[in-house]
Protein backbone atom coordinates (compact mmCIF):
# COMPACT_ATOMS: atom_id res chain seq x y z
CA UNK A 1 0.00 0.00 0.00
CA UNK A 2 2.31 2.34 1.14
CA UNK A 3 5.04 1.16 -1.64
CA UNK A 4 2.45 1.86 -4.47
CA UNK A 5 1.61 5.45 -3.13
CA UNK A 6 5.37 6.19 -3.12
CA UNK A 7 5.06 4.74 -6.76
CA UNK A 8 2.41 7.09 -8.02
CA UNK A 9 4.10 9.92 -6.53
CA UNK A 10 7.18 9.32 -8.28
CA UNK A 11 5.39 8.51 -11.52
CA UNK A 12 3.81 11.78 -11.17
CA UNK A 13 7.15 13.77 -10.51
CA UNK A 14 8.50 12.29 -13.56
CA UNK A 15 5.54 13.79 -15.91
CA UNK A 16 6.46 17.00 -14.13
CA UNK A 17 9.82 17.02 -14.33
CA UNK A 18 9.33 16.35 -17.96
CA UNK A 19 7.13 19.32 -18.45
CA UNK A 20 9.37 21.66 -16.62
CA UNK A 21 12.28 20.60 -18.54
CA UNK A 22 11.27 21.43 -21.03
CA UNK A 23 10.53 24.84 -20.34
CA UNK A 24 13.41 25.49 -18.53
CA UNK A 25 16.18 24.45 -21.30
CA UNK A 26 14.12 26.30 -24.15
CA UNK A 27 16.74 29.02 -24.22
CA UNK A 28 19.79 27.35 -23.22
CA UNK A 29 22.80 26.26 -25.11
CA UNK A 30 22.85 22.98 -25.92
CA UNK A 31 24.58 20.66 -23.29
CA UNK A 32 28.63 18.80 -24.31
CA UNK A 33 27.98 16.10 -21.92
CA UNK A 34 26.67 14.17 -19.48
CA UNK A 35 28.05 15.89 -16.13
CA UNK A 36 26.92 19.12 -18.11
CA UNK A 37 23.81 17.86 -17.75
CA UNK A 38 23.93 17.16 -14.00
CA UNK A 39 25.47 20.55 -13.15
CA UNK A 40 22.49 21.96 -14.71
CA UNK A 41 20.37 20.19 -13.07
CA UNK A 42 22.11 20.96 -9.44
CA UNK A 43 22.30 24.49 -10.56
CA UNK A 44 19.11 26.00 -13.24
CA UNK A 45 16.94 23.52 -12.14
CA UNK A 46 17.14 22.91 -8.31
CA UNK A 47 17.46 27.01 -7.87
CA UNK A 48 13.97 27.65 -9.96
CA UNK A 49 12.11 24.75 -8.17
CA UNK A 50 13.65 24.98 -4.93
CA UNK A 51 14.88 28.25 -4.92
CA UNK A 52 18.42 27.11 -3.76
CA UNK A 53 21.05 25.21 -5.44
CA UNK A 54 22.56 21.59 -4.61
CA UNK A 55 25.45 22.09 -2.13
CA UNK A 56 27.48 19.08 -3.00
CA UNK A 57 27.56 17.18 -6.23
CA UNK A 58 29.76 13.49 -5.77
CA UNK A 59 30.40 11.30 -9.34
CA UNK A 60 32.67 8.27 -9.37
CA UNK A 61 32.63 9.09 -13.48
CA UNK A 62 30.99 5.69 -14.23
CA UNK A 63 27.31 6.57 -14.06
CA UNK A 64 26.72 7.09 -10.72
CA UNK A 65 25.92 10.68 -8.82
CA UNK A 66 25.23 11.48 -5.74
CA UNK A 67 23.60 15.29 -4.81
CA UNK A 68 23.43 16.29 -1.39
CA UNK A 69 21.18 18.93 -0.20
CA UNK A 70 22.02 20.24 2.57
CA UNK A 71 18.79 21.70 4.25
CA UNK A 72 15.97 20.12 1.38
CA UNK A 73 13.02 22.68 1.36
CA UNK A 74 10.61 20.10 1.43
CA UNK A 75 11.80 18.61 5.02
CA UNK A 76 13.33 21.91 6.98
CA UNK A 77 9.83 22.62 8.78
CA UNK A 78 9.79 18.88 9.37
CA UNK A 79 12.79 17.96 11.83
CA UNK A 80 15.54 18.96 12.71
CA UNK A 81 17.44 15.45 13.66
CA UNK A 82 16.45 12.11 13.63
CA UNK A 83 12.47 12.26 14.31
CA UNK A 84 10.30 11.65 11.63
CA UNK A 85 12.60 9.94 9.48
CA UNK A 86 10.41 7.40 8.66
CA UNK A 87 8.30 9.03 6.76
CA UNK A 88 10.63 11.40 5.08
CA UNK A 89 10.19 8.41 1.92
CA UNK A 90 7.35 9.82 1.58
CA UNK A 91 8.14 13.43 0.75
CA UNK A 92 11.05 12.55 -1.46
CA UNK A 93 9.49 10.32 -4.05
CA UNK A 94 8.09 13.39 -6.21
CA UNK A 95 11.12 14.69 -6.24
CA UNK A 96 13.09 11.52 -7.18
CA UNK A 97 10.62 11.67 -10.31
CA UNK A 98 10.89 14.96 -10.83
CA UNK A 99 14.60 14.46 -11.30
CA UNK A 100 14.17 11.27 -13.44
CA UNK A 101 11.42 12.91 -15.65
CA UNK A 102 13.96 16.06 -16.20
CA UNK A 103 16.46 13.59 -17.09
CA UNK A 104 15.24 11.42 -19.29
CA UNK A 105 13.45 14.22 -21.56
CA UNK A 106 17.23 15.16 -22.08
CA UNK A 107 17.53 11.64 -23.23
CA UNK A 108 19.69 10.10 -20.21
CA UNK A 109 17.57 6.92 -18.69
CA UNK A 110 18.24 6.71 -14.78
CA UNK A 111 17.16 5.55 -11.54
CA UNK A 112 17.00 8.18 -8.96
CA UNK A 113 16.68 7.39 -5.19
CA UNK A 114 16.81 9.58 -1.99
CA UNK A 115 18.40 8.60 1.26
CA UNK A 116 18.13 10.74 4.66
CA UNK A 117 19.89 9.80 7.78
CA UNK A 118 19.33 13.26 9.15
CA UNK A 119 16.93 16.04 8.85
CA UNK A 120 16.71 18.06 6.40
CA UNK A 121 19.84 16.99 5.09
CA UNK A 122 19.08 14.65 2.26
CA UNK A 123 21.27 12.89 -0.66
CA UNK A 124 19.84 11.90 -4.08
CA UNK A 125 21.60 8.96 -5.86
CA UNK A 126 21.26 8.75 -9.30
CA UNK A 127 22.19 5.78 -10.87
CA UNK A 128 22.81 6.27 -14.81
CA UNK A 129 21.56 3.25 -17.27
CA UNK A 130 23.84 2.80 -20.78
CA UNK A 131 21.93 1.41 -22.88
CA UNK B 1 6.69 32.09 -50.94
CA UNK B 2 5.01 29.12 -49.09
CA UNK B 3 6.25 27.13 -46.09
CA UNK B 4 4.90 23.61 -47.43
CA UNK B 5 5.70 21.25 -45.03
CA UNK B 6 6.65 21.17 -41.04
CA UNK B 7 7.24 18.05 -39.36
CA UNK B 8 7.98 17.39 -35.43
CA UNK B 9 10.30 14.77 -35.06
CA UNK B 10 10.96 12.76 -31.78
CA UNK B 11 13.57 10.03 -32.05
CA UNK B 12 13.20 9.74 -35.63
CA UNK B 13 9.40 8.99 -35.57
CA UNK B 14 6.83 11.99 -36.37
CA UNK B 15 4.60 13.71 -33.32
CA UNK B 16 3.30 16.06 -36.08
CA UNK B 17 3.10 16.87 -39.72
CA UNK B 18 1.36 19.55 -41.34
CA UNK B 19 1.76 20.52 -44.75
CA UNK B 20 -0.13 22.80 -47.12
CA UNK B 21 -2.29 20.68 -49.25
CA UNK B 22 -0.75 20.28 -52.48
CA UNK B 23 0.19 18.12 -54.78
CA UNK B 24 3.11 15.92 -54.10
CA UNK B 25 2.78 15.83 -50.50
CA UNK B 26 4.44 12.42 -50.72
CA UNK B 27 7.97 14.23 -51.99
CA UNK B 28 7.68 16.60 -49.49
CA UNK B 29 7.75 13.86 -46.63
CA UNK B 30 10.04 11.68 -48.37
CA UNK B 31 12.59 15.01 -48.29
CA UNK B 32 12.17 15.51 -44.89
CA UNK B 33 12.87 12.17 -43.92
CA UNK B 34 16.00 12.43 -45.41
CA UNK B 35 16.81 15.52 -44.24
CA UNK B 36 16.91 13.80 -40.65
CA UNK B 37 20.12 12.31 -41.32
CA UNK B 38 21.60 15.20 -41.96
CA UNK B 39 20.27 16.93 -38.93
CA UNK B 40 21.47 13.75 -37.10
CA UNK B 41 24.71 14.35 -38.75
CA UNK B 42 25.36 17.90 -37.63
CA UNK B 43 24.41 17.35 -34.03
CA UNK B 44 27.46 15.00 -33.67
CA UNK B 45 29.54 17.11 -35.59
CA UNK B 46 28.87 20.12 -33.12
CA UNK B 47 30.11 18.94 -29.92
CA UNK B 48 32.85 21.50 -29.07
CA UNK B 49 32.39 24.73 -30.90
CA UNK B 50 29.16 26.20 -31.49
CA UNK B 51 27.03 25.85 -27.68
CA UNK B 52 23.96 26.97 -29.43
CA UNK B 53 20.40 25.35 -30.22
CA UNK B 54 19.52 26.22 -33.55
CA UNK B 55 20.82 25.21 -37.00
CA UNK B 56 20.13 26.06 -39.75
CA UNK B 57 20.22 23.60 -42.85
CA UNK B 58 19.79 24.75 -46.23
CA UNK B 59 19.65 22.47 -48.61
CA UNK B 60 18.07 19.81 -51.09
CA UNK B 61 17.67 22.04 -53.66
CA UNK B 62 15.90 20.07 -56.80
CA UNK B 63 17.03 20.72 -60.76
CA UNK B 64 13.11 21.76 -61.31
CA UNK B 65 12.39 23.85 -58.30
CA UNK B 66 14.29 25.74 -55.16
CA UNK B 67 12.99 24.40 -52.02
CA UNK B 68 15.13 24.98 -48.85
CA UNK B 69 14.69 22.99 -46.13
CA UNK B 70 15.35 23.74 -42.27
CA UNK B 71 16.36 22.01 -39.49
CA UNK B 72 16.24 22.87 -35.74
CA UNK B 73 16.46 20.88 -32.45
CA UNK B 74 16.00 21.45 -28.84
CA UNK B 75 17.76 20.48 -25.77
CA UNK B 76 15.16 17.44 -25.73
CA UNK B 77 15.88 15.93 -28.39
CA UNK B 78 13.22 16.92 -30.60
CA UNK B 79 13.75 17.73 -34.23
CA UNK B 80 12.06 20.83 -35.91
CA UNK B 81 11.89 20.12 -39.53
CA UNK B 82 10.53 22.56 -42.12
CA UNK B 83 10.15 22.48 -45.98
CA UNK B 84 9.93 25.78 -47.58
CA UNK B 85 9.47 26.60 -51.13
CA UNK B 86 11.50 29.61 -52.37
CA UNK B 87 9.28 30.73 -55.61
CA UNK B 88 9.88 34.81 -55.00
CA UNK B 89 12.24 35.52 -52.42
CA UNK B 90 14.01 33.26 -49.60
CA UNK B 91 12.67 34.05 -46.28
CA UNK B 92 15.09 36.42 -44.22
CA UNK B 93 16.88 34.08 -41.85
CA UNK B 94 15.30 35.89 -39.02
CA UNK B 95 11.97 34.85 -40.22
CA UNK B 96 12.95 31.50 -40.09
CA UNK B 97 14.33 31.86 -36.49
CA UNK B 98 11.38 33.40 -35.24
CA UNK B 99 8.61 30.86 -36.89
CA UNK B 100 11.00 28.05 -34.96
CA UNK B 101 10.74 29.79 -31.70
CA UNK B 102 7.28 29.64 -31.66
CA UNK B 103 7.09 26.33 -32.90
CA UNK B 104 9.25 25.01 -29.88
CA UNK B 105 7.29 27.57 -27.38
CA UNK B 106 4.09 25.85 -28.23
CA UNK B 107 5.96 22.13 -28.21
CA UNK B 108 6.68 23.12 -24.59
CA UNK B 109 3.04 24.32 -23.81
CA UNK B 110 1.99 20.84 -25.30
CA UNK B 111 4.45 19.25 -22.94
CA UNK B 112 3.34 20.78 -19.95
CA UNK B 113 -0.12 19.82 -20.69
CA UNK B 114 -0.71 17.12 -18.07
CA UNK B 115 -3.25 14.97 -20.54
CA UNK B 116 -0.54 14.72 -23.03
CA UNK B 117 1.56 11.81 -22.45
CA UNK B 118 5.27 12.06 -24.51
CA UNK B 119 5.68 10.15 -27.33
CA UNK B 120 2.05 10.70 -28.44
CA UNK B 121 1.11 12.04 -31.70
CA UNK B 122 0.06 16.11 -31.08
CA UNK B 123 -3.55 16.70 -31.32
CA UNK B 124 -3.82 20.29 -29.50
CA UNK B 125 -6.42 22.98 -31.15
CA UNK B 126 -4.20 25.24 -30.25
CA UNK B 127 -1.03 24.18 -31.48
CA UNK B 128 -2.48 23.49 -34.92
CA UNK B 129 -3.98 26.75 -34.64
CA UNK B 130 -0.42 28.70 -34.00
CA UNK B 131 1.06 25.92 -36.70
CA UNK B 132 -2.09 27.11 -39.08
CA UNK B 133 -1.50 30.87 -38.76
CA UNK B 134 2.13 30.75 -39.35
CA UNK B 135 1.52 29.11 -42.21
CA UNK B 136 -0.76 31.37 -43.86
CA UNK B 137 0.80 34.52 -42.99
CA UNK B 138 4.34 33.03 -44.76
CA UNK B 139 2.20 32.58 -47.67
Amino acid sequence: ENGRCITKLENMGFRVGQGLIERFTKDTARFKDELDIMKFICKDFWTTVFKKQIDNLRTNHQGIYVLQDNKFRLLTQMSAGKQYLEHASKYLAFTCGLIRGGLSNLGIKSIVTAEVSSMPACKFQVMIQKL
Amino acid sequence: MAVSTIILFLQNYPLYIRSVPTENELKFHYMVHTSLDVVDEKISAMGKALVDQRELYLGLLYPTEDYKVYGYVTNSKVKFVMVVDSSNTALRDNEIRSMFRKLHNSYTDVMCNPFYNPGDRIQSRAFDGMVTSMMIQVC
